[in-house]
């Protein structure tokens, strides 16, 4: 008989927790005592991809550095839903002061610290895609540049949902929004736009980049742990889908995120000093449809009949990041 | 307090936003009926059980499997193992190999000297159960457990029924059926052998007994004409087995036909290839596809060089060969005959036709109805003559170990209901936990682990258990295949995947609960609970 090891829980690491998993080996998320950093009674829709990707990644944060963390938010439905004045959902000590100004909020609060000596406290800079790739972009480029001990967490929901679903430069092709509508002869965003703000970072040198999705939560739980091991420019990018702009029930927002993964259209990947060290590799390969059937910003590439074309430039840029990052064994397929 | 600059309102928390009023549907938790277990003719709790052995808890396990069915390493052995028939974990993979972490469990609880509970309660009630099969056996325990005086009657020399007098011992070992019918005398059970009731109604009276279980089983081989010459020698299955169990080993010569496509007339081949038969050749008058026998039976039997003739049935038995008749399968599936014959060589012919219930002890008793040989029986197990119960191969129903350990459970529960004046009302099941409830990403990739077979030299010529049992790790392995369908199993994945914090963890072993006050009704629990132990309800508003 062929040997079989032992360690097998059922749902291994699939799953937040486990009965049969020794503790340190749960999520953090499956500890009856995490800190809860953005706690109940939000504003967030029903089902928010972001809500979940922050708790994750600043408990996870918290729990890394002993509770010694500041966090400065950027502008998006991250810092409107968690804080209409005089109400917070945050347990941390927290800042919002511009959209565009958080990379560099955070810089200053990592110098004051430095100058303070408190080594302990470490500093936190999020915002969502548009504060980042867009608006946020030149202090962020900045904060790399100059190597500043802050980890940047972007929730990139791919557009700016906050005030009606605008296009970013995070928005993927053919994709709908306020501002890129689904008619003429090219509906929907345009192909060839747009920038990867994980290869822009990397570009930089930084020490390290990573990027998760709210589907992986121990892998998301890891790179967090693993940046805040880390002293310098730190960057971390998490997808994390809205049912609301993205057009998908709020119960699929996990399944939709993971689907993402598991087409090879979001690449799960780490690099130290601009190289990919490791990869999450797909466990079970499936085409782009599946992920764009769900969302009903993409509904205008099945009716009335499928847009073979535009799915098929939409699988080959999928193709072209399995190659790229190598996110199937050879052989396994 | 003095408030900062341009601040004129104190910090607060969003606690004070209830946002669970945003909510249309709640989700609710909930325990669904796993397949395994709406499958198991016994009431198995399979899913309880697994849960144990799955944490390494082997008695725990053991107990709870013994709650329903006190012979696992019997039915380890010996059952067709309906649940795996039915296991979700097969649209995955292959079915969690239940029947041999039972088996495991079984064996362990011999090793280890596991006994069941002493009885503390007594009715004061004296139930005569008839013969020790294993639906007898199954009754007195659970009527032994429910604090009644039982008495088991039985006509053979050994108790067991057809678990010693049809299966044979390379299916079932009798040193492990030996020690778990002792098991079961042990709660104080009395067992009188070769004791065959005559009249039962007087055995009753005489023995003072409130109620009494029926079960003696189905023991007298059906016949057939067949032509035969003078010196055939014809056997019947059942007497052939039977034999199997005394000193002398039958004589069915080289060359042995045996007439039949069930499960005895495979077990019937295959003894008598141990017995040195050279040829040892199935005759039946159906196809493959529609024979009644199990497929992993025929499959052991042909692997052991035992021979089939599909579509035949048998005209004429001489004095040493036998003539068969080919058959077609018309359009409704059932067999004519064609014109074309066939000899074949035989010393002896067995004839595994089936088997028919001795009901002579039944006589005198009013109120009776028997239909096509077997005793009708109502719902509760109970037949026309209030008091008198029956079960296992005399009563309408498949005819397996395992249905029968079902029936003397379910007899034993409403004995002890019409023994107290009540009438047992069966709890609804719960609603079933079918394959489309479950999130399967979260389950880890494992193959089924395969129990080892002996090898087929030592198949063919002696009588050593064919399939072996697994040992503790690879029982482990096995149990934590288990999807747990239906069943928390509290793996965190709604305490995780909460956005709003709405689900309180209890503790290990107690589960979780909703925190309502902030739910939004987002489904996401739903969708990534991996067992479908969560089900979303609309709001009434």
């Amino acid at each position: 008989m062929a040997y079989q090891p032992v360690k097998f829980y059922q749902t291994g690491t699939f799953t937040v927790g486990n009965r049969l998993l020794p503790p340190e080996v749960r999520a953090v998320q499956a500890n009856m005592r995490r800190t809860n950093s953005l706690n109940s009674g939000h504003r967030a829709c029903q089902g928010c991809g972001e809500a979940l990707g922050a708790r994750y990644a600043i408990d996870a944060a918290m729990n890394a550095t002993s509770n010694q963390l500041i966090a400065a938010n950027a502008t998006g439905c991250l810092e409107v839903f968690s804080t209409p004045y005089p109400e917070t959902s945050w347990q941390i000590p927290w800042i919002h002061s511009l959209f565009g100004n958080a990379a560099a909020v955070a810089t200053g609060i990592a110098a004051a610290l430095k100058v303070k000596g408190r080594r302990d406290v470490r500093v936190i800079a999020q915002g969502g895609d548009g504060g980042t790739t867009d608006i946020g972009f030149g202090c962020l480029s900045g904060m790399f540049e100059r190597n500043d001990d802050v980890l940047y967490i972007c929730y990139d929901n791919e557009a700016y949902m906050n005030t009606g679903v605008q296009r970013s430069s995070a928005t993927p092709f053919a994709a709908r929004t306020a501002t890129t509508e689904a008619t003429g002869p090219d509906p929907g965003a345009t192909f060839g736009q747009g920038k990867y703000v994980p290869a822009i970072a990397m570009a930089h040198n930084i020490p390290y980049v990573a990027t998760a999705t709210i589907a992986e939560l121990h892998d998301l739980e890891y790179k967090v742990e693993r940046a805040m091991q880390i002293r310098g420019a730190r960057y971390l990018h998490v997808f994390v889908s809205c049912p609301l702009g993205w057009g998908h029930p709020s119960e699929d927002s996990i399944r939709v995120a993971r689907l993402a993964k598991e087409t090879g259209l979001f690449p799960v990947f780490e690099a130290i000093d601009g190289e990919v060290v490791s990869v999450s590799k797909i466990r079970r390969r499936v085409p782009v449809e599946e992920y764009l059937r769900p969302q009903r910003r993409f509904a205008h590439l099945f009716q009335p009949t499928p847009h073979l074309e535009v799915i098929g430039r939409i699988q080959a840029h999928a193709d072209r990041n399995i190659r790229k990052y190598g996110l199937v064994d050879a052989g396994s397929e | 307090m003095r408030k900062p600059f341009a601040i004129t309102l104190d910090p607060g928390s969003s606690l004070a936003n209830h946002t669970g009023t945003w909510r249309t549907s709640r989700p609710v938790y909930l325990d669904r009926l796993p397949p395994c277990n709406a499958g198991c003719p016994a009431g198995e709790n399979i899913q309880g059980w697994l849960a144990h052995a799955e944490a390494g808890d082997y008695e725990a396990a053991w107990r709870v499997l013994t709650l329903d069915n006190p012979l696992p390493a019997v039915m380890g052995r010996v059952c067709y193992h309906p649940c795996e028939t039915a296991c979700n974990r097969a649209q995955l993979d292959e079915a969690v190999g239940i029947n041999s972490v039972e088996r495991f469990l079984g064996d362990e609880a011999i090793r280890r000297g596991w006994r069941f509970d002493a009885i503390t309660e007594r009715s004061g009630k004296r139930v005569l159960v008839v013969g020790a099969g294993p639906s007898g056996l199954s009754a007195a325990f659970h009527l032994a457990r429910a604090g009644h005086e039982v008495e088991i009657h039985e006509a053979g020399p050994l108790a067991g029924g057809m678990m010693r007098f049809g299966i044979p011992k390379y299916r079932l070992p009798r040193d492990v059926l030996d020690a778990e019918v002792a098991r079961i005398l042990a709660l104080g059970v009395t067992l009188r052998l070769n004791t065959k009731i005559d009249r039962l109604l007087d055995a009753m009276k005489a023995g003072h007994f409130d109620a009494v279980f029926l079960a003696v089983g189905a023991h007298i081989g059906k016949r057939t004409t067949i032509p035969a010459g003078a010196s055939a020698r014809i056997l019947d299955a059942v007497s052939f087995l039977r034999s199997m169990e005394g000193e002398d080993r039958p004589m069915l010569g080289r060359r042995v036909v045996v007439y039949g496509g069930g499960n005895t007339a495979l077990d019937v081949a295959r003894t008598a290839k141990r017995l040195g038969a050279t040829e040892s050749i199935i005759v039946y008058r159906r196809t493959r596809e529609k024979m009644p026998a199990h497929d992993s039976e025929l499959e052991e039997a042909l692997q052991e060089g035992v021979l089939v003739k599909w579509l035949s049935t048998i005209r004429h038995a001489g004095d040493s060969s036998i003539t068969v008749q080919k058959m077609v399968l018309d359009e409704k599936g059932f067999p004519q005959p064609t014109e074309e014959y066939e000899t074949l060589e035989a010393d002896s012919l067995v004839l595994a036709l089936g088997q028919d219930v001795d009901l002579s002890l039944l006589e005198g008793v009013p109120g009776l109805e028997i239909i096509d040989g077997v005793v009708k029986v109502a719902p509760n197990m109970m037949t026309g003559y209030p008091g008198i119960f029956a079960g296992g191969d005399m009563v309408p129903s498949e005819r397996t170990v395992t249905v029968g350990v079902g029936h003397g459970k379910k007899a034993a529960r409403n004995i002890d209901a019409w023994l107290r004046g009540t009438t047992r009302v069966d709890t609804p099941k719960h609603e079933a936990a079918t394959f489309d409830k479950l999130n399967p990403w979260y389950y880890s990739d494992a193959p089924k682990t395969m129990r080892p077979t002996l090898d087929l030299l030592r198949r063919q010529s002696t009588f050593e258990e064919v399939v072996g049992g697994l040992d503790e790790t690879n029982a482990l392995f096995e149990a934590r295949r288990c999807l747990s369908c239906g069943n928390c199993f509290e793996c965190d994945n709604c305490y995780g995947v909460c956005p709003d914090n709405a689900v309180i963890k209890l503790g290990p072993g107690k589960r979780f609960a909703f925190n309502y006050d902030y739910c939004k009704g987002c489904g996401l629990c739903v969708a990534e609970c991996p067992c479908g132990a969560i089900k979303m309800v609309p709001e009434e508003i």
